[in-house]
């Protein structure tokens, strides 16, 4: 039987990011080189490894370590689209590419075609090659994890082939930190489990409550019922799902905004059959062009994020052939398994509850009118805070821990105002309250405002100004504005600011 | 099944924050009107700290640095802070998922619209907390005297607030409490020796 299966072939481009960035850019590609996302390095290659740069880094850092690294951007579009080259070529090579996401791409193995399964892979590899991507990997495996993992263990063009029944083997071998899951690793490591065999030797139900979903996974797939392909099913195409527009959607944004109802409906549709999708072909009709389908493989299973992220991706590499406007895409289930290991308790959980919930008010608002409020760094009470669209993930929060001078100090006000209110604050004399270029007040505030239309409110005690220059690198200079927090006879307090010529109103102590 | 065991009584108590434990106790069912975001927060800091979910509807201004320092737990918190028209709705789903929801209603509220809620609340064994009006709400608590400390003439920062806090059920004469609201060290509590009335601190000057 284990010679009739089909095998998977994964191939991966070690430090996509870089190498992509660098192509985009037309830069050579063995120059020292990093990506970098709030400035800490995200990906590098292995010139820049070898100065020492390491992921997680400082810019600062690792510009003293090698000061000619090339400093790129973090871009999961661009990522996405120069993907799509390496794509095509491979399809022409062999039909039915499983891109996983940019850098990593699964196929069937076209051994038989080759004659072996290793010049299968020096195949592939040569092709990859010939794009000028010197960094490629090949593992193969008998299903889609394992020749993830046998890809990172390859050397560099080379092909490492798993025997066909050999992933239980190869897979005890490795470390236990392949596990995507910090916490499980850190767990794992900290009770004494250092490869996958220790986890493997543990019992099922234990694994799943002690390691979340991912580790029991994982435990299957050694224990050899995984999420294989060849155990997977072709679902029915009733339960493809598929979101039509009516005019012809342009930007990519609007269109996975708008196909995520569609998304959502798809994973829902699986759910009620207790099952879930590992290969999902997106098919995007567009206006005067041909269409783009392509299928994508999950290395578990497809939420509707990941859908989206997908069909994103999908979407970029349409834009750089030439694309048209969308009129529909549509999801289409390639592979569904059962849902069996990830089910929750009897009774679900509450989370799962509230999701619900927050699901019908996101079907009623809009996606993002459901926000979760979340603390940052910053020096105005509005910089503090953020709202992140419900399920998104928080995508650039500010470190806390630093100091951000000019910050007000605790207690902080309950009402931030989301557009600050224009006011007034006089003197004595009913002449406006200036901030003066060396940081003092033409005269003591004793009358204010808080917005137009609102009652004069005498002030009881006030405290500032406090300055701040914001933003002084721009070429513009920058804004020197001042804080002042000012209390009325009423006793309510308020947070105000001086900007150049105006006080405006930030947030209040109500 | 589930629903029909677990379903707490009407009127079960939800666990509410001490510093209001002498003026208002939270119940499932119930609707409590405050004129203060602070004060609502305090309320919502009760069942959120002890692992509830919270949602708070309308409140474009919430503070997310001050519900986090009133005890409010942020991870179990939602925000729909433009609810548009749609606020109604936005509550309704709410009120079926979380155990409090704290929300701003666009102009003046229905009695029959409250009425449709209150109902709801009493299936669900969930309470309301209205920043303003509400109709016929059980208790309606309004944060008086706030006497700010730390600021001075140009010089000091605002450190901490006493103030009263009066609940009002129905027809039955006021409850106050004096609150360091937040208290010097960032805490919410009870000033010793609350003032009751007017008689009782006479009384106390006389002793």
């Amino acid at each position: 039987m284990k010679g009739t299966t089909s095998r998977t072939l994964v191939v991966w481009c070690a430090d996509w990011p870089v190498a992509a960035a660098l192509g985009d850019q037309g830069l050579p590609r063995h120059l020292p080189a990093a990506v970098f996302a709030q400035n800490r390095v995200q990906a590098s290659n292995q010139a820049a490894r070898e100065f020492g740069i390491k992921r997680g880094m400082r810019r600062r850092d690792a510009q003293s370590r090698c000061p000619e690294v090339q400093v790129l951007a973090a871009d999961d579009a661009r990522d996405a689209r120069v993907f799509e080259e390496v794509l095509v070529r491979l399809e022409e090579l062999r039909p039915g590419v499983m891109p996983l996401r940019p850098g990593l791409v699964a196929l069937r193995s076209p051994a038989r075609f080759y004659g072996g399964e290793a010049e299968a892979g020096a195949a592939i590899a040569e092709c990859v090659v010939g794009l000028g991507i010197w960094d490629v990997r090949i593992g193969i495996a008998d299903e889609l994890f394992t020749a993830e993992q046998a890809a990172r263990s390859a050397g560099l063009q080379e092909t490492y082939a798993v025997p066909a029944g050999g992933s239980a083997g190869f897979l005890r071998a490795l470390p236990v930190h392949v596990l995507e899951d910090a916490d499980a690793v850190s767990l794992l490591q900290r009770l004494g489990l250092t490869t996958l065999g220790g986890l493997a030797d543990l019992p099922g139900a234990d694994v799943k409550a002690r390691f979340g979903a991912q580790a029991a996974w994982v435990r299957r797939v050694i224990h050899g019922e995984g999420a294989r392909p060849v155990s997977g099913r072709t679902p029915p195409p009733e339960l493809a799902t598929e979101a039509a527009f009516e005019p012809p959607l342009d930007s990519a944004e609007a269109v996975c905004f708008s196909a995520r109802q569609a998304a959502e409906g798809f994973v829902k549709g699986l759910a009620t059959r207790q099952e879930v999708c590992t290969e999902v072909r997106i098919e995007v009709a567009m206006e005067d062009v041909p269409d783009s389908v392509r299928t994508w493989a999950h290395p578990r299973w497809f939420s509707s994020v990941d859908l989206i992220d997908r069909l994103h991706w999908q979407l970029a590499g349409v834009a750089r052939r030439g694309g048209g406007a969308v009129t529909e895409v549509r999801f289409v289930p390639e592979v569904a398994v059962s849902e069996a290991v990830h089910a929750d308790g009897l009774w679900g959980g509450t989370n799962e509850r509230v999701d619900r919930g927050i699901a019908r008010v996101q079907g009623l608002l809009g996606h993002e009118a459901v926000v979760a409020p979340m603390l940052q760094g910053g020096r105005t009470p509005r910089d503090r805070q953020a709202y992140v669209p419900w399920g998104d993930r928080p995508s650039t929060l500010r470190d806390r821990a630093l100091p951000w001078p000019g910050s007000i100090p605790p207690p902080a006000p309950a009402r931030v105002l989301a557009e600050p209110w224009p006011a007034e604050v006089c003197d004595q004399a009913g002449r406006q309250v200036l901030v003066l270029p060396r940081g003092g007040v033409s005269a003591d505030p004793a009358r204010y405002r808080p917005a137009a239309g609102q009652p004069w409110q005498r002030i009881a005690s006030w405290a500032g100004p406090w300055p701040v220059t914001e933003a002084w690198w721009e070429p513009d200079g920058g804004r020197r504005v001042a804080r002042f927090q000012l209390v009325g006879v009423d006793g309510r307090a308020w947070l105000a600011t001086f900007d150049t010529d105006h006080w405006l109103t930030e947030a209040s102590y109500d | 099944m589930r629903r029909l065991e677990q379903k707490p009584g009407i009127g079960a108590e939800l666990p509410t924050h001490e510093a209001l434990g002498g003026v208002v106790q939270l119940r499932a069912g119930g609707t409590y009107a405050a004129d203060s975001l602070s004060l609502a927060m305090l309320l919502l800091a009760g069942p959120s700290a002890a692992g509830e979910w919270t949602a708070v509807v309308g409140v474009e201004d919430f503070g997310a640095e001050a519900a986090a320092e009133a005890g409010v737990d942020l991870e179990r918190t939602i925000l729909v802070p433009r609810p548009k028209d749609s606020w109604l709705e936005a509550t309704a789903a709410l009120v079926d998922v979380v155990t409090l929801v704290l929300v701003r209603p666009t102009g003046r509220v229905n009695p029959g619209v409250a009425e449709k809620i209150g109902a709801r609340l009493r299936t669900r064994g969930a309470a309301l907390v209205a920043l303003g009006e509400w109709p016929r709400a059980d208790v309606r608590l309004r944060a008086t005297e706030p006497r700010w400390v730390g600021l001075g003439n140009g010089d000091g920062h605002l450190r901490a607030r006493r103030m009263v806090v009066e609940a009002v059920r129905g027809a039955a004469p006021p409850r106050r409490t004096a609150l360091w609201f937040p208290a010097e060290d960032g805490g919410m509590r009870r000033v010793l020796d609350p003032v009751t009335s007017i008689a009782d601190l006479r009384k106390q000057e006389s002793a």
